[in-house]
């Protein structure tokens, strides 16, 4: 049975188990208020076609709404090459500690070949250390897992994380963002003869696999188009991962095995997984616009003005040389986004 | 388990017994002639038999008949039951030894053949896109005793029971984990980062559906290995009973026959005595003597198996762990958010493992047994040390040294340096003490077959033997009143 002709309760049924997990998320009562006011906030997807339940659950509308209250979160500190305390104890210890990512294809993974970290921010941390301590090897990576990016930095096991990590409201009153260095956006991946057109009705009753927690899921529950999108029985020990993953690559697996129709992830990690898969493509337009920075921590102000003072270099041309060998392949041509001071 | 001596035997000397079995002429014809050979004939015992009935409970003769029925009868049925249940004892005994413990053993292999397979993929998963040729050979062996395994299981159950429900389970799982693993080969070997994400796919297809329908399988041929254990240590009650009843029965004969005769010996009933009474001990005897063999190979051999394929597996399942911490290198977490999702798993598997040891080492009843698990409890401290350093090498960033930690530098002897050595010498010292369980297990369990060897058949012989013995007696007795 093809989720097409599945009898419509059950869908509402595994939608209804969906909101579980996302009452689990701890945003039960915001999910009521936007229920309410979902025809108001939301009036213009009013003809789009939508579940029984109507479009995906406000949840992550009322997450984003809380977020969202400040404007232009990309804007950040004037360059600057000044030394400050920060900065002076990077040169005493003669080493730049970069928290990145070790498992995304052509952002930050490691060559299976030669051990070695390779990718689009590899390369812009190591311009970095270059700048500041004058050798692209002065720099020690380590393997930071998403969630705890913020923490890696507060706890100071970092001076910086250059890990596609995307500046927005909540996260600059954690940490200190850099000028943006690249601009992306959720955005649909599947099979290059796959009905699916994008973020759209043409998802309607397909299966799409999305990382736990990742702001793709959000985005998904906000506006799933009758989309599956939960497990059956998520969270518990019934829970067989197909459609929410530990990792966003690990949907392409899930995807190759005919277990997912499609996959929902930003697009410069749809690349990458595009990047491994010649049947697969990138479909329709990202539907969300969000910049990747470099963070550091909250205060270390002379160091983000330094970095910022690296990425103005860095944009007048060896942004271009990186984003030519990791990303154009997967993304075609780009420029990479201006930066916005305060 | 009749025996063929005693319906003769007791049939025409016995006359009493007449009254239970209607009057058949191919019978009469039979039993005659079958007894016409060493005692006298008694008159016409069959055709008598209504006489002797009405007879019986008013005159001596027919009480003396009545109860020399009844002695023949009883020694019989002992000797029967005995028989019976001695040879249920040892038939249980003998599937113990022969087929249910070698089922449970190979359950638990096919556990470890699984665990072993995912923690070898690992491993030579983190060894480059160029998988090293022992460690695929490994991979290979493991699926291949699992299955050959599987199939061994299969043909020993019913087909309905748990352990067929588990076997299919895992005849559906492995093709599916083996696919996933070759595609994950597939992929590292192009160098692409997919490979890790099947990989870790493979083993969570691994770790949440085949290890736990091995598990269970396992749990199930060892519940099937009890439950012949425990039929074989199941004491004879019927036979002790009725062997203790027909001794009561042939005492109190004697003594009546003491009063009324003074006489003090029948050889006739004295054999049947001495028979009654060789019975009852044999029969307690081997069933002490098998009953303590097969407790000693519960005791000294299966329940240290038990641990010590529980430790073997936690430590396989924590080695499969680490190799992957190296795969997924931070990209997974807990369910809180706050760990590695591998290193926590490590971390379990390796408390499993040294509680399993020690639980082992307070079991172990000899040196012999006790040396391979000093060793492993050692490797496994060691193993400990050296995950935490290379832990602390990975979380520094040096991936390199890290990963050179955990499976050994390439062809050069800083591999003993590793905690891949340490892990393959738990593993090798753990093989040591399991087979010297095994061996000791099936030393008990054989010395509980052999205590019961002879029994069925030598009880109901010696029953036989009373029986008549019994009935010779009596009759001698009633001949005296002709």
């Amino acid at each position: 049975m093809t989720p097409d002709d599945e009898p419509v309760a059950r869908r509402a049924a595994r939608r209804a188990r969906g909101w579980g997990g996302v009452a689990a998320m701890g945003v039960a009562c915001a999910l009521t208020a936007s229920l309410t006011l979902l025809p108001l906030t939301r009036g213009g997807d009013a003809a789009a076609p939508t579940g029984p339940f109507g479009p995906g659950p406000g949840a992550g509308t009322a997450l984003q709404a809380k977020a969202d209250t400040c404007e232009n979160p990309e804007a950040s500190l004037r360059p600057s090459t000044e030394d400050g305390p920060s900065v002076t104890a990077i040169k005493q210890r003669g080493k730049l500690i970069v928290g990145v990512d070790q498992s995304s294809y052509r952002w930050g993974f490691r060559d299976p070949e030669t051990g070695t970290l390779e990718g689009f921010d590899i390369a812009l941390a190591r311009a970095i250390a270059k700048d500041l301590l004058g050798s692209e090897d002065a720099v020690v990576f380590r393997a930071v897992p998403t969630n705890q990016r913020i923490a890696a930095l507060d706890g100071g096991t970092v001076d910086l994380v250059v890990r596609t990590m995307t500046i927005n409201c909540k996260r600059i009153k954690q940490v200190a963002f850099s000028t943006a260095y690249f601009r992306a956006g959720q955005q649909v991946l599947a099979p290059k003869t796959s009905p699916i057109t994008g973020h759209d009705a043409s998802l309607k009753g397909r299966r799409i696999c999305t990382a736990e927690g990742s702001t793709a899921h959000e985005a998904l529950v906000e506006r799933s188009f009758g989309a599956i999108i939960e497990d059956e029985g998520e969270g518990t020990p019934a829970d067989r991962n197909l459609l929410t993953v530990p990792n966003q690559l690990d949907c392409l697996a899930r995807l190759q095995m005919g277990e997912v129709d499609a996959i929902v992830t930003d697009n410069a990690l749809a690349a990458g997984q595009a990047a491994q898969d010649p049947a697969v493509e990138l479909k329709g337009e990202p539907f969300t616009e969000e910049y990747y920075g470099v963070a550091a921590r909250l205060g270390n102000d002379d160091l983000v003005r330094r970095v910022n003072k690296v990425l103005e270099d860095y944009r007048k041309g060896r942004w271009q040389e990186a984003y030519g060998v990791w990303l154009e392949a997967g993304l075609g041509k780009a420029e990479p986004p201006e930066p916005l001071y305060k | 388990m009749t025996q063929p001596p005693s319906a003769p035997a007791a049939a025409p000397h016995g006359p009493a017994a007449a009254p239970a079995r209607p009057v058949v002429p191919g019978q009469v014809s039979r039993a005659a002639a079958v007894g016409a050979a060493p005692p006298p004939p008694a008159r016409g015992a069959w055709a008598t038999g209504r006489e002797v009935l009405r007879e019986a409970a008013t005159t001596e003769p027919g009480r003396l008949r009545i109860l020399g029925a009844v002695l023949a009868l009883l020694v019989l049925a002992l000797g029967t039951v005995a028989g019976l249940e001695a040879a249920d004892r040892a038939g249980s005994a003998e599937a113990v030894v022969g087929s249910s413990q070698p089922l449970s053993a190979d359950a638990a292999a096919i556990y470890r053949s699984l665990a072993d397979a995912d923690s070898t993929a690992a491993a030579g998963f983190l060894a480059g896109t160029l998988e090293p040729a022992e460690s695929r050979a490994r991979y290979d062996r493991d699926l291949a005793t699992a299955s050959r395994l599987l199939v061994k299981a299969a043909a020993n159950t019913d087909g309905s029971d748990e352990s067929a429900r588990e076997i299919t389970a895992l005849g559906e799982l492995l093709p599916r984990y083996a696919g996933l693993m070759e595609r994950a080969r597939a992929a590292n070997r192009q160098g692409l980062p997919l490979g890790g994400a099947y990989l870790r796919y493979a083993n969570q297809e691994m770790t949440t559906r085949l290890l736990p329908a091995a598990e269970r399988l396992y749990a199930a041929e060892t519940a099937r290995l009890h439950r012949d254990d425990d039929d074989a240590r199941t004491w004879p009650h019927l036979a002790l009973g009725v062997g203790v009843l027909a001794l009561g029965v042939l005492v109190w004969a004697q003594r009546r026959e003491y009063r009324r005769t003074h006489r003090v010996f029948s050889r006739g009933l004295l054999a049947a005595t001495a028979a009654t009474v060789v019975v009852l001990l044999w029969l307690a005897g081997a069933h002490a003597v098998a009953r303590a063999a097969l407790g000693s190979a519960q005791t000294e051999g299966q329940q240290s198996l038990q641990l010590l394929n529980e430790a073997r597996i936690s430590s396989l399942k924590a080695r499969a762990n680490e190799n992957l911490t190296q795969v997924a290198r931070g990209a997974v977490l807990t369910e809180d958010g706050k760990d590695d999702k591998y290193e926590a798993e490590y971390a379990k598997g390796m408390a499993a493992l040294t509680d399993a040891l020690a639980r082992a080492t307070r079991l172990a009843e000899d040196e012999a047994g006790r040396t391979p698990l000093t060793e492993a409890t050692a490797r496994a401290g060691e193993w400990r040390e050296r995950h935490a350093a290379a832990r602390k090498l990975g979380e520094a960033g040096d991936y390199q040294a890290a990963l050179d930690r955990i499976i050994g530098p390439k062809g050069t002897d800083g591999a003993k340096e590793s905690a891949g050595w340490s892990f393959d010498q738990v593993d090798a010292a753990l093989e040591r003490a399991l087979a010297h369980e095994q061996e000791q297990f099936t030393r008990s369990a054989r010395g509980a077959v052999d205590a019961l060897t002879g029994l069925p058949l030598g009880a109901a012989a010696l029953g036989a033997l009373g029986a008549l013995g019994a009935v010779l007696g009596i009759n001698r007795r009633l001949s005296e009143y002709r």
